[in-house]
């Protein structure tokens, strides 16, 4: 049940990353990704104003930016297929379940990790405009394109869940909110003062956020990394349950 | 051979498939007809591992559909019902796709989709979106997809379903130039179709068999089968009818206009004979004669109904 076919998770992953592009679809979301990431980093982030040469601003604004970025992304993974029927002819090709889940996740990580990496440019900027630490700014973007990588997972297992693309959107978005909030102060705030304090810290260890900003302030720990990978293969774990009682129904 | 046990199948309540069992031979071509949610549908997604059965088993040449169900897959071409595929590839990139699948390389990938671009005239359209091509090439892609492997079974559900008169000609012929070692399972609720292109027919009603027989033997099965169609044309029909009734093996005369419609008591009469005979004998000028071998929508429905009674 868990063996992979390299071979098979290649065909899968380079036909839904092909359907990216099939449709004018990437080349918005793309462009959009761009924009606001510039408008977030120099407006709202006061790259200039700050004096300092990082890329703080733009980085700290990723979770949001993926809040609704990245259910566009997952949201057609498995809606799309029940609602056209190709599903049927997927799961009756012999590929295993597990293939076409991590395939399909594969496409949309890459995919988003070709937008991430097409805002070096920004990273040219900071170098142009002074010295930065480019060991935090590499980390940085490990540590996003891991976190884009736990939004797709909960995106993948969201899409699986219904036929409509709205809602796979609507449920992505909703969840990955959740989870990151449970890193935000006003949230661990409100529990602090009559929860326990293991509950306030297992909350906060939830959270995208208290994990991303570990790795954006240059700090690549195995146990962050190891926390986005963990909710990676368990939303796509989860994922192949919903696949499987779905194709029941 | 393809081997089905005791197939049971419920969503919830709703019994869809209540203890189908029958073999597929290679060579034979199955019919597999029934009125609208008898469970054809539900049927062939079981055999192809689309579902599950909620009880008994499926076994394509040696490997069961539920513990073995990569190995029976790759045996099998499907043609899912309303034939699905990915509309916003091209037929070459969704070929290409699922010959990569099916686990060929390189330039065999090419020749497979050659020669199955060949066998269903799929060239003009080869490099447009799936999504923009009409129904009857959409339908031949999804076939194509199914055959691309060469498989030992073919299970096509619908696959003449919405095509025009010269399509479903097409698809009747792909499926006759098919090896003859070969098995493949259609469904359809066309019945000329069981006649064009099947060995043998399985007729399910409820998620029962209630028959299972060649095409001849349903068609044998209809109060119909042998009767014999006089165009009185001119002559006098009235003296016709009479001369007719009055024959031993003639149980029913039904009249319309010109037309006698003469129902045999029993299939295995000499009517046609007789009623040449008659006519040769009383020198008649008829303006047609013909014999019917049976009409199968008819019987259809008369076993149909009849599991519905039940």
């Amino acid at each position: 049940m868990f063996d992979l076919s390299l071979t098979n998770l290649f065909v899968i992953s380079r036909r839904e990353f092909a359907s990216y592009f099939a449709t004018p679809i990437a080349y918005v979301f793309i462009l959009i990704f761009l924009i606001l990431s510039g408008v977030f980093t120099f407006y709202i982030g006061n790259f200039y104003e700050r004096g300092q040469a990082d890329l703080t601003p733009f980085f700290s604004f990723h979770p949001w930016l993926y809040l609704f970025l990245v259910p566009a992304v997952s949201m057609r993974l498995w809606a799309e297929e029940r609602k056209s029927g190709s599903i049927e002819l997927l799961m009756t090709l012999p590929i295993r379940r597990l293939d076409a889940v991590v395939g399909k996740f594969l496409a949309a990580w890459i995919f988003t990790g070709i937008a991430l990496l097409l805002t070096f440019p920004l990273w040219i900027t900071v170098n142009y405009l002074g010295e930065p630490d480019n060991g935090v700014v590499a980390a940085s973007y490990v540590g996003s394109w891991l976190m884009a990588g736990g939004f797709l997972a909960i995106g993948s297992c969201a899409s699986a869940m219904s036929k409509s693309q709205v809602i796979a959107f609507i449920l992505c978005g909703v969840v990955c909110l959740l989870f990151i909030l449970a890193g935000f102060p006003m949230v661990l705030g409100a529990f602090k003062g009559w929860m326990p304090a293991i509950f306030v810290d297992t909350l906060a260890s939830l959270s995208f956020l208290t994990h991303f900003s570990a790795i954006s302030k240059g700090v690549l720990s195995l146990r962050d990394v190891l926390y986005f990978i963990s909710m990676i293969v368990f939303w796509l774990l989860a994922t192949m349950v919903v696949v499987d009682l779905k194709q029941g129904e | 051979m393809i081997e089905v046990t005791q197939l049971r199948k419920h969503f919830g309540d709703l019994v869809a498939l209540d203890g189908l069992s029958f073999k597929v031979q290679p060579g034979e071509i199955l019919g597999f007809l029934g009125p609208n949610g008898a469970g054809k549908s539900t049927t062939m997604k079981i055999i192809t591992g689309f579902l599950s059965p909620s009880g008994g088993s499926v076994n394509i040449w040696g490997s069961d559909i539920v513990s073995d169900t990569l190995e029976a897959q790759r045996q099998m071409g499907y043609l899912p019902e309303g034939a699905p595929c990915y509309e916003e590839m091209t037929p070459r990139s969704f070929l290409r796709f699922i010959a990569a699948v099916r686990g060929f390389e390189g330039s065999e990938i090419e020749n497979r989709i050659k020669d199955v671009v060949e066998t269903l005239s799929l060239h003009t359209v080869l490099d447009q979106r799936i999504e923009t091509l009409s129904k009857g090439f959409k339908r031949r892609v999804g076939l194509a997809q199914a055959i691309i492997h060469d498989p030992m079974v073919l299970i096509l559900d619908e696959p003449t379903d919405g095509l025009d008169p010269n399509q479903k000609h097409q698809v009747r012929e792909m499926i006759h130039g098919l090896s003859k070692d070969k098995i493949v399972i259609i469904s359809t609720h066309i019945l000329e179709e069981v006649t064009a292109v099947c060995t043998r027919a399985v007729i399910i009603s409820r998620g029962k068999i209630v028959a299972d027989c060649s095409p001849e033997e349903l068609e044998a099965k209809s109060r119909y089968h042998m009767a014999v169609t006089v165009n009185a044309g001119s002559e006098d029909v009235d003296e016709i009818e009479n001369y007719m009734q009055g024959l031993e093996n003639v149980a029913e005369v039904e009249r319309n206009g010109t037309d006698l419609l003469l129902i045999p008591t029993s299939s295995d009469t000499q009517l046609l004979a007789d009623v040449v005979e008659g006519i040769r004998e009383k020198n008649w000028q008829i303006e047609g004669l013909f014999q019917e071998k049976g009409r199968l929508d008819e019987v259809f429905r008369s076993i149909t109904e009849e599991a519905d009674h039940v």
